[in-house]
């Protein structure tokens, strides 16, 4: 499956391997593969490399957590160390229930 | 001691490093513009013009001082910031495809975004330092960063990065102003005045009696003399112009030249010469005492020299003046029409008194007229106090005074004369314009309240307007006082019959003293006669007697001889 075709389309904004940004991967990832497995694929983008693309999803806080698809566009901002709010930010049905 | 002399050298720089906004006022009031290389906070309520003096920072730093400029607004849209300050003749999107500045909107929405563990705000330090770098920005304008408060819930995080924020921008060496909401009882609503500490600029807006007046305050500016005043401001379509109160000075140098008033009785009053070139002059009186036409008199002398002058009218349109003045001989017309004179007439109500402040200072500022006309002031008064007028006329005072500009104001005199007492003392020369009430006729009478630095006469003088133009005359001084009008011909026709009637009276009495000197004469000449008759007659006695006795001394001789022979 090409990237299109997930459901699922994650944009993660981070400036440098700040421990923050590290937690927010790994927890976006563990998110992921429990209730959305398969189904999602995630881009990671490093403002300090990139840091034109700053504007376009008007990127203030780091890290960032875009969902692009489904619409319409989320946004979470923090280490995303609380699941749930993650997964209601995200508007994901836990599978586990 | 290296250190020691490093820190000093530093502190130097920081007193001494500013940069020019470009904005017209402010960098005089702030003595050369806001601190170079750091932040600015600029805070006030809404409306208050906070997003306007940002706009005008960077745009005059891009067109005034090559300085190209990041504008980073959290409320308004590129789009809605574009459209807003077009009316100013601020071409944004031209700049911006010229590479000079940059607009970047700084969206954020709280139901947008989920808060969930520790973040920062690197994102927007990200994009401000790649829009600075970008067009190499030497100027920044955050608008208004207080909107990350309600867009954002941790305030902890907001504070830190806030202050990391500031920190920041002095790093990068540019010259921020970064604009805040006031607070109720604070500067800021969030405080912010506590992280950007070196010049904070306090805008407001008061509203009496309906007129709204903008007002500028440095509240501090750390290491640098600045005005403690609170600033009338205000926006038209040129952008922001901040008046600076009064220099108060008092170093202006004056003239020794004078100017001529266009009434040469005048003149004669004034010592022979009339005003002082470069000083103020009050003419006051109630109303239909000839205040406008001496006015416009003094307008259309100095514009027959070939001088500019502009007529600010309070109260009739150019039209009305030209005609009106043209019926007592005076031709504003002509000056008109050649350019020199300018009237400019506007409803005193139109606008607050800072604003006709304003618009006389641009309108001096690019006409530079040698002569100014206010017609009236006191009729300012009807859209502020008299303590206001009189703080907005000593400024206009000290601006004219700078510019060595001439200027006379009327005053209508109100019952309790508030205003012409009050702003008496401002100006050099106060002509005092009186009605004269007797016997069923009103006459005017002008005299010479003061006029510093001159010798002027202390007498009252009829003020007669002509259809030739206006003269003053002598009043007559009568056994029941001062005599104006058909008084003072009744009385001048009565001299003149008594001059006659005295010459008559005076011809006759030396005709009869000279026919008593005739009488008295003869009578002289007679008794002459007399006494001479009486000389003559005793001289002839005295012969005789003479005669008589060398004849009886003869005889006896003779005797004698016989009597011996």
């Amino acid at each position: 499956m090409s990237t299109k075709e997930k459901k699922w389309q994650l944009r993660l904004y981070v400036a440098g391997n700040t421990p923050k940004s590290m937690t927010a991967l790994h927890n976006l990832r563990k998110y992921c593969e429990e209730h959305l497995q398969g189904q999602y694929v995630i881009e990671v983008i490093d403002l300090l490399e990139h840091p034109q693309l700053a504007e376009g999803d008007q990127i203030l806080a780091i890290p960032t957590l875009v969902r692009k698809i489904p619409a319409p566009m989320r946004k979470i901002i923090g280490d995303l160390s609380n699941e749930s709010k993650v997964l209601v930010g995200l508007d994901i049905q836990p599978l586990n229930h | 001691m290296a250190h020691q002399i490093n820190n000093d050298v530093v502190l130097q720089e920081r007193v001494l490093k500013k940069v020019q906004t470009g904005i017209s006022g402010l960098d005089e009031i702030t003595g050369g513009g806001i601190p170079a290389g750091r932040p600015t906070l600029v805070c006030g309520g809404p409306g208050s013009g906070k997003t306007l003096l940002s706009t005008e920072f960077i745009v005059r730093g891009i067109t005034e001082f090559n300085e190209p400029g990041v504008f980073v607004t959290f409320e308004e849209k590129t789009e809605e910031l574009t459209t807003n300050v077009a009316s100013l003749g601020f071409d944004l999107q031209g700049l911006q495809s010229a590479g000079l500045l940059k607009i970047d909107h700084v969206h954020v929405d709280r139901d947008e975004i989920q808060e969930t563990g520790e973040y920062d705000l690197e994102g927007l330090f990200i994009r401000l330092g790649h829009a600075i770098d970008t067009i190499g920005a030497k100027r920044v304008v955050l608008d208004t960063v207080e909107s990350l408060f309600s867009g954002l819930q941790d305030r902890f995080i907001l504070r830190a990065e806030l202050k990391r924020l500031f920190q920041w921008l002095k790093e990068k060496q540019v010259t921020a102003i970064v604009t805040a909401e006031k607070g109720v009882d604070t500067l800021t609503r969030e405080g912010l005045e506590e992280y950007v500490s070196d010049c904070v600029i306090l805008l407001d807006q008061r509203v009496t009696d309906k007129i709204a007046t903008r007002l500028l305050r440095i509240v501090k500016y750390r290491g640098s003399v600045h005005g403690t005043n609170e600033y009338p401001f205000l926006i038209d379509e040129e952008g922001l112009a901040v008046l600076p109160v009064t220099s108060l000075k008092l170093e202006n140098t004056v003239a020794q030249e004078r100017v001529p008033s266009g009434i040469p009785s005048l003149d004669k009053m004034l010592g022979g010469n009339g005003f002082f070139k470069g000083s103020s002059i009050l003419v006051s009186g109630t109303s239909g005492t000839g205040k406008t036409s001496i006015a416009a008199c003094f307008a259309n002398e100095a514009c027959s020299r070939g001088e500019s002058c502009i007529y600010f009218a309070f109260e009739e349109s150019p039209p009305q003046i030209i005609r009106n003045m043209r019926s007592i001989g005076i031709d504003l017309e002509p000056h008109v029409k050649s350019g020199l004179l300018h009237i400019h007439a506007s409803r005193p109500t139109l606008y607050g008194l800072e604003m006709h402040l304003v618009t006389i200072h641009k309108m001096v500022k690019t006409r530079k007229p040698s002569t100014v006309i206010i017609d009236p002031v006191s009729n300012l008064t009807t859209v502020g106090t008299v303590s206001e007028v009189k703080s907005m006329l000593t400024r206009l005072m000290d601006f004219f005074q700078n510019e060595g500009i001439t200027v006379l104001m009327t005053a209508l005199n109100t019952p309790d004369r508030e205003l012409d007492q009050s702003i008496s003392s401002l100006v050099d020369t106060w002509l005092l314009l009186k009605d004269m009430e007797t016997n069923g006729e009103r006459n005017r009478g002008m005299y010479i309240m003061k006029s510093r630095g001159m010798k002027h006469s202390n007498q009252v003088r009829e003020f007669v307007i002509t259809d030739k133009g206006l003269e003053l005359v002598d009043v007559y001084m009568g056994p029941e006082g001062i005599l104006t009008g058909s008084a003072r011909v009744a009385q001048q026709l009565q001299e003149e019959t008594e001059k006659v009637l005295r010459a008559q009276a005076a011809s006759r009495k030396e005709m009869v003293v000279e026919r008593r000197r005739r009488v008295l004469e003869a009578k002289i000449a007679g008794l002459r006669e007399e006494f001479e008759s009486m000389q003559e007659e005793l001289n002839r006695t005295y012969t005789e007697e003479d005669l008589k006795s060398e004849i009886q001394k003869d005889n006896r001789s003779r005797l004698a001889r016989n009597r011996h022979s």
